[in-house]
C-alpha cells in the first residue's frame, strides 16, 4: 500500500503522462519509504495506476478492492500499464527501472574478484549531469500544471541517487554475504547543480523542453570501479649510508643518484598491502650525505588504494623484518597501521621539537685540547641565518633566527675534533660550521676564530615521541 | 664513522667553494686591465659575484675607504628586496651592470660589475661596516652580491666566461708580457 494521499492523485496522473517510471512518480510524491522502491517495478506500476484510477472513497473499500485481485478493467489497464513501463523513463533514463536489480547488483560485486578484504562498504554512484536537467524539467511541469496549493515543493524530492542506493545497497550487501553499507556524501554535480538553483522556471523554459523529451533509449552503464581508503603505516627510519637521498633524484628524467629511503621502504609494504601507489613524508630531512642514526626519523607512508587492508601485529613485525633484510642502507622500527589523524602529531615535530647531531670538523689551524673546550659551555645560542645558497634557489630568501641549545666536543687531533649539537628544528648545522659566506651569524669559524667546514654530520635522535614505539 | 678518509693535517682539505661551486672568470672588464672578477656558480645554478685574486684592490697592501652601493641617483643595490619563493621584485641585471663602487685610501676607484644577466638576490652588506673582509677573505665572506639567472639561461651564461684554466694562462701571460723588456 503506497504512502500516498488524495492531493497527490493529480500529480501522479501528470506525471504517468509525461513519461515517468513508477519509481520516479515516487520520487516526485516525496516517497520516502525506502520499501516502497524496493518493490518490482511493475507492481509499484500497477498500484500507482489502481491510485489515480479510484474515485475518492472510504480508505477500507479501496484497500479491499486492492486486496481483491484484478478485474476486468484492471486487466485492460494492465495491459496499457505494461506498454508504458517498457518506455524509458524521461527523467532516470531507465536508471530506476531496468539498471537496479539483481542483475546489477551481481555486476557491482565484481569486487569479490578482486579479493579486497573489507568490513564495510560505500556505494559511490556517478550519474550523467543531464539527469538534473530532466528533473527540472519534470518539476517545472509539474508546477505549472498543478494548482499552487498542491506545488511539488523540490526540497521534498527523493534524489534519483537516493532511491538508487536504497534499492541497490541491500541486493549488494546481500550478494558480498552481508557486509555493513555506510551511508556517506558523494561528488555531486556541481556545476550543474548550482546553476540550476539559480534559474528561474521562465528562464529555464527558454532554454529546454518541459517535460522532457522522450529518450530513445536508456542509460548505458559504464564501467564498475572499485577504490579503497587509504591505510597509513608509520615507524621510523635509520639512514646508513651517505649517498642516499631521501626522495628519488632526477633532473630532467635522468636518475641522479641510485635508489631512496622512501622507495626501499615502500616496495615491501606496497608489496603486502598490494596497493597501487603511496605517499611519503617524513618529521624533516636530512641531505643525501648524513646518516639517521638513534631511534630514527619518524616517517608516515599513505598507501593508495590498497587492496590489503589489514595486518596483524605479527605480520607487520614481518614486513619490518623484510624491508630490514632488503638493505643494509635503512633500517626501519615501530612499523605499525595508523590513522590519517596521526599524520598532523608526525608533522608537529618538523617544527617544534629538537633534533641532535654529531659533525666532524675540520679547521685550518692547529688546536689543542683545550682550545675547545669553551664551546662545552655555550648554553641557548641564537643564530641569525640567512636563507643557505645551496637552498636558495627554492626557498624564499629570508633570515631565520634558530636555537643551538648545547653543544659538546670531543678533540680528534690538530685539525679535527667532533661536534655534538642539540638545536632547534629547523636549523641549517653545515652553514653554522662553515658561516656561509658570512650569511649565518654567529657561525664556528667566528667562535674558534679560524676557517672551519663539516667533513660528516650525522643526526644523533629527532626528539619526537610519535609514532609509539613497539617493542622487538 | 664510515668513509673517513685521511685528511691531511695540513690545511689542503677542499673547501666549502672547491665542493659545490665551479670558478667562472671574466677578465679586465671594461677593459680595464687585471679588473678581474670571479663568479662562483653553484650546482643549484645560483651565482656569487666576488673578486678575483687579481684585482688591483687585493694589491699593494691597498686599504679601502669606503664602498658605495648606490650607482646612480635612482638606484642604489641596497634597496633591492626579492619576496617568494620565485623572488620577484629583484632588480635585473646585465653582463655589465654596476654592483658597487670601491674607493681606496689612494684615492683609486673601482667598479665591480655584474658579470653575468641575471635577478640580483643581495649584496653583501657585511663588507660596508667591515671592509676588511673583503680584503681578507674576498671569495668567502668578502663576496659582493648573490645573482640568480633565468633558468633557461643558466647553462649559457658560461658562455661569455673564462674557465678556471683559460684564467690562469691569461694571467700567466700577463706576468710574461710585464717581464719583458720594453
Amino acid at each position: 500500500m503506497l504512502p500516498l494521499k488524495e492531493k497527490d492523485k493529480p500529480i501522479v496522473q501528470k506525471l504517468l503522462s509525461a513519461g515517468c517510471c513508477a519509481r520516479c512518480v515516487l520520487r516526485f510524491c516525496c516517497v520516502s519509504v525506502q520499501a516502497a522502491y524496493r518493490k518490482p517495478p511493475q507492481d509499484t506500476l500497477n498500484e500507482l495506476q489502481a491510485f489515480i484510477s479510484k474515485p475518492p472513497e472510504d480508505p477500507p473499500s479501496k484497500r479491499a478492492k486492492l486486496e481483491a485481485g484484478p478485474s476486468e478493467e484492471d486487466a485492460a489497464a494492465a495491459v496499457k500499464l505494461k506498454d508504458e513501463e517498457s518506455r524509458v523513463c524521461v527523467v532516470c533514463l531507465g536508471i530506476l527501472q531496468d539498471l537496479c536489480g539483481p542483475a546489477q547488483a551481481l555486476k557491482v560485486c565484481t569486487v569479490k574478484a578482486e579479493k579486497y578484504e573489507f568490513d564495510t562498504l560505500v556505494l559511490s554512484v556517478s550519474l550523467p549531469a543531464q539527469l538534473c536537467v530532466r528533473e527540472v524539467s519534470v518539476s517545472v511541469w509539474c508546477h505549472k500544471q498543478t494548482p499552487k496549493s498542491i506545488a511539488v515543493d523540490r526540497d521534498d524530492l527523493i534524489q534519483v541517487k537516493e532511491a538508487f542506493k536504497w534499492i541497490m545497497q541491500g541486493l549488494v550487501a546481500k550478494e558480498l554475504g552481508g557486509v555493513a553499507v555506510v551511508t556517506r556524501s558523494v561528488f555531486t554535480r556541481m556545476a550543474v547543480v548550482k546553476a540550476l538553483e539559480k534559474i528561474a522556471d521562465a528562464k529555464f523554459l527558454k532554454h529546454y523542453p518541459s517535460p522532457p523529451a522522450q529518450p530513445t533509449s536508456s542509460c548505458i552503464p559504464q564501467d564498475v570501479q572499485c577504490l579503497h581508503m587509504s591505510v597509513f603505516v608509520a615507524g621510523r627510519y635509520n639512514k646508513f649510508c651517505r649517498s642516499l637521498p631521501q626522495t628519488p633524484w632526477v633532473i630532467d628524467g635522468e636518475r641522479r643518484m641510485e635508489s631512496s629511503v622512501e622507495e626501499l621502504i615502500a616496495a615491501p609494504v606496497l608489496s603486502s598491502f598490494r596497493s597501487d601507489g603511496f605517499n611519503f613524508s617524513s618529521s624533516g630531512r636530512e641531505d643525501v650525505d648524513v646518516r639517521t642514526l638513534g631511534n630514527g626519523r619518524p616517517f608516515a607512508m599513505e598507501l593508495l588504494n590498497p587492496h590489503r587492508s589489514r595486518l596483524s601485529r605479527a605480520e607487520m613485525k614481518q614486513l619490518q623484518e623484510t624491508i630490514n633484510k632488503s638493505s643494509d642502507k635503512i633500517r626501519v622500527r615501530d612499523l605499525q597501521i595508523v590513522t590519517r589523524e596521526a599524520m598532523s602529531r608526525m608533522k608537529e615535530g618538523e617544527e617544534e621539537k629538537t633534533k641532535s647531531y654529531t659533525a666532524l670538523i675540520w679547521t685550518l689551524k692547529p688546536i689543542q685540547r683545550e682550545d675547545i673546550t669553551f664551546i662545552d659551555d655555550i648554553k641557548d645560542l641564537t643564530l641569525d641565518q640567512k636563507t643557505p645558497l645551496r637552498v636558495l634557489h627554492r626557498r624564499a630568501l629570508a633570515v631565520r633566527q634558530r636555537v643551538i641549545h648545547s653543544m659538546n666536543t670531543r678533540f680528534l687531533d690538530s685539525h679535527h675534533f667532533y661536534l655534538g649539537l642539540k638545536t632547534q628544528a629547523g636549523t641549517y648545522i653545515k652553514e653554522f660550521v662553515h658561516g656561509d659566506f658570512g650569511r649565518t651569524k654567529p657561525n664556528l669559524c667566528e667562535l674558534l676564530r679560524t676557517d672551519t667546514d663539516i667533513l660528516e654530520l650525522d643526526v644523533e635522535s629527532v626528539d619526537v615521541d610519535w609514532p609509539p614505539s613497539i617493542p622487538e | 664513522m664510515d668513509c673517513v678518509e685521511q685528511k691531511d693535517t695540513e690545511a689542503n682539505a677542499p673547501s666549502v667553494v672547491d665542493r659545490y661551486y665551479t670558478r667562472w672568470y671574466r677578465a679586465d672588464l671594461k677593459g680595464k686591465t687585471c679588473e678581474d672578477h670571479c663568479i662562483l656558480q653553484h650546482s643549484n645554478r645560483i651565482c656569487v659575484i666576488t673578486l678575483a685574486h687579481t684585482h688591483p684592490i687585493l694589491q699593494d697592501g691597498r686599504i679601502i675607504k669606503s664602498i658605495n652601493y648606490q650607482i646612480s641617483n635612482g638606484c642604489s643595490r641596497l634597496n633591492n628586496k626579492v619576496s617568494g619563493k620565485s623572488k620577484r621584485g629583484g632588480q635585473f641585471l646585465t653582463d655589465f651592470a654596476p654592483l658597487c663602487r670601491i674607493t681606496c685610501t689612494d684615492e683609486t676607484e673601482y667598479t665591480i660589475y655584474s658579470c653575468i644577466r641575471g635577478r640580483l638576490l643581495e649584496v653583501n652588506e657585511n663588507i660596508l661596516e667591515t671592509p676588511n673582509l673583503l680584503l681578507e677573505k674576498p671569495s668567502t665572506e668578502g663576496y659582493i652580491a648573490v645573482i640568480l639567472p633565468k633558468f633557461e639561461e643558466s647553462k649559457s651564461i658560461t658562455e661569455n666566461l673564462l674557465s678556471r684554466e683559460e684564467f690562469e694562462s691569461i694571467v700567466a701571460k700577463r706576468t710574461v708580457d710585464q717581464s719583458q723588456p720594453t
